[in-house]
């Protein structure tokens, strides 16, 4: 504080203060604890606001905590969130380590203006571009039927396959990137000292790179986890009668039932989920939040 | 230097498959977008046609779209670049404690899913009686795109050498001059950075848009109620000009990072080995930047 007034001054220092004041309190802190508020109070109409009905409640948590449905949707998010973060880091892994330790710093380059197309064209696009590709009568089944791989069609999108397909899609890339910076900070030297001593391949990875990629890999798993359990895009375009995911069933709670305490709610079970998650990670894979923000 | 060997071999064609595997679905969806079937889709081929671009262009609702995200988007920009320059220059200058504390709140918000984001924003000022519609939608992108531009412009700071502050400040320089003339200029490429991902952040935002637009609709949630509406290839027609400007805008953006790169690599200490190897042969590496 009297660092920043003797580096900036007075005046400059009031407008960093507050400019910083407003983003934390009005558009982080607060928002979160009205949500958090709101989550504990009873839905009902707005006649009855500051009536005797209108107390603390945990009836929004035992909504969630009583439906066998909505519990299963929950595990099922987390299930198979779990899985695309590991598809994630397996197909992610060997990009990163090319990118960093085999191409050239040139090349790599290179590679990167190409993987970063994807990424700026937008999550809804990309989600639809896929329920172009796996349609029944769509070009993928053409073209393996073309190719004289199947006799007839495919169903792709059955159960939680198509969302599967398109969050892996989505959010591979945020895998890429963290890992790549982690291995890259590593001196090759060692990988090449491991070679000499007659270390295998996979003992090269297992023993030295991967636990030098510690960080990476975390803060790549905690950011597709959370995009993934938090998307809300992929399951609605790609997703099939039967997969549900629980970001819809917070949609529902706010646009059909407009009940918005049971939604916020859920809103916040997602937040915990998420934070949870950043946590066992972070203890896990000893990232830090500077690992993650990089 | 580096001898040929199979394990190489496989490992590229990998990265080769894997940028068809990121591409080819963005080329699919142009492709539809030319061609002559009621369906989006390029299988089965009917013929060439322009009439999509068309339709898309006598879309009222595609136009109105369009000017709110480019509305919010610059909204977005002008509110979260000068949010997290403070920041940055707020946490650059506190001690260790107090640091980490900010730090982690700063950039909680990245680690939030965007529709606690959304919903939490439209609740908060709801209770101050403010309605919904795109100005929510600029405080709630905020927030998170605000961190981003607070990394960036953090790193950036870094590099500023304070005892140039100091020896301004000692020459009798006003707190305002060494912001205007030192610190400023210092930071101008992290500004540029930070508004280019802010700009493209927000234009990309769905799950924020959904929660806090009202009755406002941005492209991507046009686009979305459209994909469910079940659609005409009008939208593969919008993708496609998307994605051009992405390929073009992309190539821009990277043809300068390079050319500033090459002048940050002499000041780099941290360049990899074949950079540095490369180097050597270069003169200016010599001479002081």
């Amino acid at each position: 504080m009297t660092a920043l007034v003797q580096r900036y001054g007075g005046a400059l220092t009031g407008i960093i203060i507050a400019l910083t004041a407003f983003w934390l309190l009005a558009m982080v802190i607060l928002p979160n604890l009205i949500l958090l508020e709101f989550s504990f109070r009873p839905y009902i109409p707005v006649d009855q606001m500051g009536g005797p009905n209108d107390h603390y409640t945990l009836a929004n948590y035992a909504t969630f905590f009583t439906s066998p449905i909505h519990l299963q949707i929950f595990g099922l998010t987390v299930f198979y969130s779990s899985v695309v973060t590991l598809i994630c880091l397996v197909l992610a892994y060997p990009l990163a380590y090319f990118l960093a330790k085999v191409s050239t710093p040139r090349n790599a380059g290179t590679w990167f203006l190409l993987l970063l197309i994807p990424l700026w064209v937008s999550e809804v696009l990309r989600s639809f571009a896929w329920s172009i590709i796996l349609a029944y009568q769509g070009p993928l089944n053409a073209a393996l039927h073309g190719l004289g791989l199947i006799d007839k069609g495919i169903r792709w999108r059955t159960g939680f396959n198509g969302v599967l397909i398109g969050l892996v899609y989505t959010y591979v890339l945020f895998m890429v990137f963290p890992i790549y910076n982690a291995i890259q900070s590593l001196d090759t030297n060692q990988i090449e000292a491991a070679q000499d001593l007659g270390a295998p391949l996979w003992r090269i990875h297992w023993r030295v790179v991967i636990p030098h990629a510690k960080p990476g890999i975390g803060s790549g798993c905690i950011m597709v986890f959370m995009l993934s359990a938090g998307s809300i895009l992929v399951p609605s375009i790609l997703g099939s009668t039967t997969s549900r995911w629980f970001t819809e069933i917070i949609q529902q709670w706010f646009f059909e039932s407009v009940d918005w305490n049971t939604g916020s709610a859920y809103a916040f079970l997602l937040l915990v989920l998420c934070t949870v998650f950043v946590s066992l990670m972070m203890r896990m894979l000893n990232v830090r939040l500077v690992d993650i923000a990089r | 230097m580096r001898p040929f060997s199979l394990g190489r071999l496989i490992i590229t064609a990998y990265m080769v498959l894997f940028i068809v595997y990121l591409l080819a679905p963005l080329v699919v969806m142009g492709g539809a977008a030319v061609n002559n079937s009621r369906f989006p889709s390029i299988y089965p081929w009917v013929g060439l046609t322009g009439r999509w671009f068309g339709e898309l262009w006598s879309d009222q609702q595609m136009w109105r779209a369009l000017l709110n995200t480019v509305l919010v988007a610059v909204a977005v920009v002008v509110l979260s670049v000068p949010i997290g320059t403070a920041a940055a220059l707020l946490i650059n200058s506190v001690q260790s404690r107090m640091r980490s504390t900010l730090y982690g709140l700063m950039v909680a918000p990245i680690l939030t899913p965007g529709a606690v984001i959304g919903i939490s924003t439209i609740l908060f000022w709801n209770k101050l009686s403010v309605p919904a519609g795109l100005h929510l939608s600029v405080l709630g992108q905020s927030s998170f795109i605000s961190a981003y531009a607070m990394l960036l412009v953090l790193a950036r700071l870094q590099s500023l050498d304070a005892s140039l502050e100091e020896a301004a400040l000692d020459l009798g320089a006003s707190h305002a001059q060494v912001m205007r003339r030192i610190v400023v200029p210092h930071l101008y490429p992290a500004f540029g950075a930070a508004a280019v991902i802010a700009f493209f952040q927000s234009v990309e935002n769905f799950n924020v848009t959904l929660f806090t637009g009202g009755n406002s609709s941005t492209l991507t949630v046009y686009v979305f109620s459209q994909v469910r509406a079940g659609i005409t290839p009008k939208i593969n027609a919008l993708a496609l000009i998307m994605v051009l400007i992405t390929v073009v805008g992309v190539i821009l953006y990277e043809v300068k990072r390079r050319q500033s790169e090459r002048r940050l690599k002499v000041e780099q200490e941290d360049t990899l080995e074949d950079d540095v190897i490369e180097g050597l042969g270069l003169p200016q590496l010599t001479s002081p930047a």
